[in-house]
């Protein structure tokens, strides 16, 4: 046997270890994404599809308020549906990640505690930035265009971020509950999710009790405030919900709750995955 | 000797299914605990409870002077694990594999990278280094996650059946570097299917059924209580096998099992080379046609039934001298 290291390395403080050992998970996690680009097609595949879909079958159909062309209302929805959907990819990994021992694993070493999970969501976010720079060559491939201003798309930006930061961790505590099995189904919860929001339709003219659901639909916050800081659409109308009036607070209201709530749920399930 | 690993009365419930149930154990530093157990024993529930994965219901417990519940960070750091399902990433290679847990285990890069090497050279894979793992056949990478394991020589190792699936050779490389890591200092608590693992590798062995210790002692020990080795008779004629059986009880030491489906007589024996021999005399003095005969050790099923005292459980067994 060859030399054998015997004495673990000295501890450099608990917020050294949790920004390395979460990079080194991170870095685990980018490196099967690049490495396997079917994923990447897969991810991306999706919501093209959608736009094509909606932007030239059923979009001549739907008459946007107030006016306006369609795709351009329709591109925020997208990219907001995309930042949402990922968190099914974030399922399934997770879960994976659990059914092969891996999880068991981490939690058995002697690494900072939080590490696989802030790892986790780190290469999600950078995964997700990919999504949103195909998405919005694909939206000005079809017409969509931004109009607000550098710091305005900046801040569309972020927000969308924002919402895809909130949706990881409701996958990674999903990812960590659920059989691997169940986890292939992760996007059927959340399509619905996407669908009764503001995505493709103002939810004025959803039927009944459809419309304020989706008024209050974390996602319809952040759809309108993308397309009121892209410039896609005029100023909200007076006699709006209050939900749309202040979809800027609410674009960064929810999300904040959402990581509130669930981010101390996924690492506590994650400390006692499957006990 | 300090005890490395010492349980008290650890008990571990999954809704009201006692998976672990009292279950007592002393394993002393620097020894080699086999645990052995048919499915669903408890053998993966008492490694998970002893690495910190699971919170006992029930009990205490200590790795390396350790309380498990209440200092686990420490248990984590004294501790080695190879679960039972592979671990190994399959998009990575095998020296990213290493290089990650060597980073995890917060060894400098260089240490790591250097590490790695050693490692893969350790286990055979060297040629393999740079290939994804996802290539590897069964026995690579189960040797690729206990190399994982072994970045840093852990002070109590626990694997979780190390070797199952993995032919002679493969089993023969994971064995040489466990009782490399046992010179070492390391203790190490493996649970196992086979018999000849347990006895390849372990000083005592604790036999577990329902997530209770039914046995405990050295390999030699719990075979002498069994009978050590058995010879088994494939008669051409079923109609001979009582007259088979009689000739075979005369050599045995203990009682002759008969399996008329399959037409085969099996029974303990102390001398293994004279009671073959006589056997094999006395059937063809009795003139009873055999398709085949043959010395076997004890399969984990037997040592298994014996220390537990349950009866063969198929049907077509049944022990002479007892009628059906
Ligand atoms: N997470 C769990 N939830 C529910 N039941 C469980 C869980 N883990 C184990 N069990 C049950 O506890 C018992 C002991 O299981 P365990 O996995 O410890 O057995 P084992 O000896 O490792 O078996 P095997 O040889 O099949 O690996 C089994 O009946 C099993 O079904
Ligand atoms: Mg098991």
């Amino acid at each position: 046997m060859t030399t054998v290291i015997t004495t673990a390395p000295a501890d450099g403080g608990a917020l050294r270890w949790t920004l390395s050992d979460s990079w080194v998970v991170a870095r685990r996690d980018l490196l099967h994404w690049v490495r396997n680009p079917s994923v990447i097609i897969a991810s991306v595949a999706f919501p093209a599809m959608f736009v094509l879909l909606f932007g030239f079958v059923f979009g001549s159909a739907i008459v946007v308020p107030g006016g306006g062309d369609y795709r351009e209302f329709l591109m925020p929805g997208m990219f907001a549906q995309a930042m949402v959907n990922g968190a099914a990819a974030t399922v399934a990994t997770v879960a994976a990640d659990k059914a092969r021992g891996v999880t068991d694993r981490f939690r058995s070493m002697p690494m900072a505690p939080a590490a696989p999970v802030i790892g986790r969501s780190v290469a999600d976010v950078v995964n997700s930035v990919l999504d949103l720079v195909v998405l919005v060559g694909l939206g000005l491939l079809v017409g969509w265009r931004a109009h607000g201003g550098v710091a305005g798309a900046l801040t569309a930006v972020g927000l969308l971020l924002l919402l895809r930061f909130a949706m990881i961790w409701v996958g990674i505590w999903l990812g960590l509950v659920v059989s691997q099995e169940a986890a292939g189904l992760a996007w059927a919860p959340l399509f619905p999710l996407t669908m009764i929001a503001n995505t493709f339709v103002h939810p004025s003219q959803l039927p009944g009790w459809l419309g304020p659901l989706a008024d209050w639909n974390p996602i319809s916050a952040t759809v309108t405030a993308v397309r009121e800081l892209f410039g896609n659409i005029g100023p909200v109308a007076a006699q709006a919900s209050w939900a749309e009036r202040n979809a800027m607070l609410l674009a960064v209201a929810w999300p904040l709750v959402i990581v509130a709530v669930f981010l101390p749920l996924a690492v506590r399930r994650y400390r006692r995955a499957a006990a | 000797m300090a005890d490395a690993v010492l349980t008290e009365g650890l008990g571990k419930g999954f809704r009201g299914k006692r998976a672990l149930d009292g279950l007592d154990l002393a394993v002393a530093e620097g020894s080699v605990l086999g645990l052995l157990g048919p499915n669903g024993a408890g053998k993966t529930t008492a490694v998970r409870v002893l690495t910190t994965l699971l919170r006992p219901d029930t009990g205490r417990a200590e790795v390396a002077g350790h309380d498990i519940v209440r200092e686990p960070a420490a248990v984590r750091r004294a501790v080695g694990l190879t679960g039972q399902h592979t671990t190994v990433d399959d998009i990575l290679t095998g020296r990213e594999n290493l290089v990650m847990w060597g980073r995890l285990y917060h060894l400098p890069a260089r240490a790591a990278a250097r590490r790695a090497d050693e490692l893969l050279e350790q286990f055979g894979l060297t040629d393999a280094a740079d290939r994804r793992a996802k290539t590897y056949s069964g026995g690579m990478r189960r040797r690729l996650d206990v190399a994982s394991s072994l970045v840093l020589a852990p002070r109590v190792f626990f694997l979780d059946e190390p070797t199952t699936g993995l032919d002679p050779r493969n089993r023969g490389e994971v064995w040489a570097a466990l009782r490399g890591l046992v010179a070492g200092g390391t203790t190490v608590v493996l649970t196992t299917q086979y018999l000849d693992e347990a006895d390849q590798l372990a000083d005592r062995i604790a036999v577990l059924d329902g997530g209770r210790k039914v046995a405990e002692g050295t390999p030699s020990e719990l075979k002498s209580r069994i009978g050590g080795d058995r010879v088994d008779v494939l008669v051409r004629d079923a109609a001979d096998l009582p007259a088979a059986a009689d000739l075979l009880a005369r050599a045995a030491s203990g009682p002759v099992e008969v399996d008329a489906a399959l037409r085969r007589l099996s029974a303990p024996v102390r001398d293994r080379v004279s009671a073959l021999t006589g056997v094999v005399r006395a059937l063809d003095d009795a003139g009873l046609p055999v398709e085949d005969i043959g010395l076997r050790r004890p399969t984990l099923d037997e040592v298994f039934l014996h220390l537990t005292g349950k009866q063969a459980a198929p049907a077509t067994t049944e022990e002479i001298g007892v009628p059906a």
